[in-house]
């Protein structure tokens, strides 16, 4: 069963709260990122925040995603803690990666989260192989795959998406089309006006939803799940939303004007929501306020435990690379044990 | 997912003679018997048997499910493989040709390298992806390179080589059991030669370990794949002359440099026979890794035996002119002996 069903009133209160925890984590990493506390490239979620929740509204708990760069409002989605989400921004060994991701690789495969991706396009195939393990396997699962309207025009993402069609894998691509792809307008970049028309090359279903709703979201990704785990065969959905903040924080967006920025934000996902939860007598504004405040509260809780995290050590940089570390990596992670333990650095080979 | 721990067992040294193509074709067999979990894909696989016939009747035994034949989409399958890989299943890919890495190459090192890494070891990956190298069959320089330098390399990958029919069975086996990525480059002229191997169906050659295939006193020739056998035949008709020892390096990440620093520390002579391109690659890495750990054993110039940094040509005098072979194996070891 999906952890939260939009088809119940907790289940769309669950959803609610999801999406203001993810505009609270983004609103604070830009901040913090702004104050030069984040390392790196920090790239937001702000205004999407209907797709992933939608999507996951949809899933249960074991499917598998495979993310983006814009990953935070994904793994949120999923049920990921926002803690060790932020102490991994901070490059803390308490992050969800031990400090050796960041932002654009937050993963944590047995959460059913296969990593947000720094190459565009990257995670089709990704999804194409988890919905492989889940057919080979028999299991009643799904693996969604989310990309960017920029990776549309990837080539990875047509073998992926062929590839799982032509073997009828219960994988789901869920395309974000945020309007731009870096800094460049989605109708630069493709020559179709919806971009879930590509479905038609591999004869699988194609649907372009309104990616400011959660529901329209939630309802396609679930008709999308039922046929793949059916034996059907993927589909695409493709979420027309729009990313309020630039391609990475610090663009100055030389690219698009405020008016149009504007305009989407009058049919903010999460404000909508509201409205409607508050016209059908589920929500009141002020436990809307309430709900914000919890989410707010949440998100400084989770950068107060990534500030005061324990930096990783030294020989950590030396663990992961394989199951079995090979000699190559285990000098130096020897020699950097040694160091901590204040001895010596051994002396290697033959001497004279 | 099934436990691969290795029942402990004296192992049947009985031996029988075969191709390294049958050899690779029953550590395949083998292990798609003793691992459900363990699957083939790749182009032409199944039905086809393989473009070199190395996985020849396995579709017919284990069916569609275990020996898949893939679209020709190398990116898809092989990030489809890297995929599958880290939510528990263990596919063992074939890549037709090492060249077309090229096409598959973001997934092969931005994702099934960096994976395991990146998620703080939060994912496992049993990928095994097997591939064709080197030259010598006139099939041009899209279809003949060797590339195992890259791979071997790039961090997060490892990558075997074989020389002998015995080590191809075995290595192939002990990298679909690996829980790490492993690349075995199949030199594409050697899959005819014979050799004695292991019929046991827990025979493995351990990732990282290199074979002494042939003592000597006076030189030390660290060899893969092909030139193996060719440095063994001119090892042989040097004998008493010059005696040579012939190592198979077989592993290439991680490297044996033990085995071969001790025959370096008794011979005082290296020669590095390996078909990539001389430059920057495989044969550098052997002399830096015998430099460090036995250079005062050292009594002559290392050698060098590779290909002079062309691509492979397709003519049959200038493919041959560019091959290294066993006559330049000889000449070295004229040199320095």
């Amino acid at each position: 069963m999906a952890e939260y069903d939009l088809e119940t009133e907790t289940g769309r209160r669950e959803a609610l709260r999801r999406m203001l925890t993810i505009r609270a984590f983004d609103e604070e990493a830009g901040d913090r990122f702004a104050d030069g506390e984040i390392p790196g490239f920090v790239h937001l979620y702000i205004g999407e925040e209907a797709v992933g929740v939608g999507t996951c509204a949809a899933l249960d708990p074991d499917d598998y995603i495979a993310s983006t760069h814009r990953g935070h409002g994904h793994c949120i989605s999923k049920g990921l803690d926002p803690k060790y989400m932020m102490a991994e921004l901070y490059g803390k060994a308490e992050g969800y990666c031990n400090g050796k991701g960041g932002s654009m690789h937050i993963a944590d495969v047995d959460a059913g989260m296969l990593g947000a991706n720094g190459i565009v396009g990257a995670g089709p195939p990704l999804a194409t192989g988890a919905a492989l393990s889940i057919d080979y396997d028999d299991r009643d699962q799904v693996a969604v795959g989310f990309l960017g309207d920029g990776a549309v025009a990837q080539g990875q993402t047509h073998e992926a998406i062929n590839l799982a069609a032509t073997w009828d894998l219960p994988a789901i691509f869920v395309v974000e089309n945020n309007q731009y792809g870096e800094g460049t307008p989605v109708e630069n970049q493709h020559n179709v006006d919806n971009l879930s028309d590509t479905a038609q090359a591999y004869d699988i279903p194609g649907l372009t939803v309104d990616g400011m709703d959660v529901t329209a979201v939630a309802e396609a990704v679930a008709e999308a799940r039922s046929r793949a785990r059916a034996g059907e065969g993927p589909a695409i959905v493709e979420a027309k939303t729009y990313r309020y903040r630039g391609h990475y924080e610090g663009d100055e967006e030389p690219y698009r004007d405020d008016e149009e920025i504007e305009r989407w934000k009058d049919r903010d996902p999460i404000d909508s929501f509201k409205e409607r939860l508050i016209e059908r007598g589920e929500l009141t504004a002020d436990e809307f306020d309430e709900m914000r405040a919890d989410a707010e509260e949440t998100i400084e809780e989770a950068v107060e435990y990534a500030q005061n995290a324990d930096q990783p050590q030294p020989a950590d940089a030396y663990e992961d690379m394989f199951a079995e570390t090979p000699p190559e990596i285990e000098r130096f992670a020897e020699a950097a044990r040694t160091r901590a333990d204040g001895g010596r650095d051994r002396q290697g080979g033959e001497q004279p | 997912m099934t436990a691969h721990a290795e029942p402990e067992r004296e192992l049947d040294l009985e031996t029988e003679t075969m191709t390294v193509r049958e050899a690779i074709r029953q550590g395949l067999r083998e292990e798609l018997e003793r691992d459900e979990d363990v699957y083939l894909m790749g182009e032409d696989v199944g039905r086809f048997g393989g473009v070199l016939e190395v996985t020849g009747g396995l579709w017919e035994e284990f069916g569609d499910e275990r020996v898949r034949d893939t679209p020709i989409s190398e990116a898809g399958f092989m990030g489809a493989a890297t995929g599958a890989a880290a939510t528990g299943t263990r596919p063992v890919v074939e890549l037709m040709f090492s060249d077309f890495a090229g096409v598959a190459m973001e997934q092969i090192m931005n994702q099934m390298a960096k994976m395991r890494y990146m998620f703080g070891g939060k994912a496992e990956m049993p990928v095994t992806v097997r591939t064709t190298e080197g030259g010598g069959m006139g099939a041009a320089s899209q279809h003949s390179g060797t590339i195992h330098s890259w791979i071997a390399h790039f961090p997060g990958l490892k990558a075997v080589a074989p020389g002998t029919a015995a080590s191809a069975k075995g290595l192939t086996k002990a990298a679909i059991r690996s829980n790490d990525p492993v690349f075995v480059f199949e030199n594409k002229m050697i899959y005819e030669q014979e050799g004695e191997v292991p019929v046991d169906d827990e025979f493995t050659v351990p990732i990282g370990e290199a074979a002494v295939e042939r003592e000597g006193e006076d030189v030390t020739v660290v060899a893969t794949q092909r030139l193996v056998g060719e440095s063994l035949q001119t090892a042989e008709s040097l004998a008493g002359d010059v005696s040579v020892e012939v190592i198979d390096a077989r592993s290439l990440y991680p490297l044996d440099v033990e085995t071969i620093a001790e025959s370096v520390r008794k011979t005082g002579r290296l020669i590095v026979a390996d078909e990539s391109p001389l430059s920057y690659g495989t044969h550098a890495e052997i002399v830096a890794r015998v430099q460090e750990e036995a250079f005062f054993s050292l009594d002559a110039p290392i050698q060098r035996i590779g290909t002079p940094d062309t691509h492979i040509p397709f003519s049959p005098p200038l493919e041959q002119e560019v091959l290294p072979s066993g006559d330049d194996v000889r000449e070295a070891i004229e040199r320095v002996a």
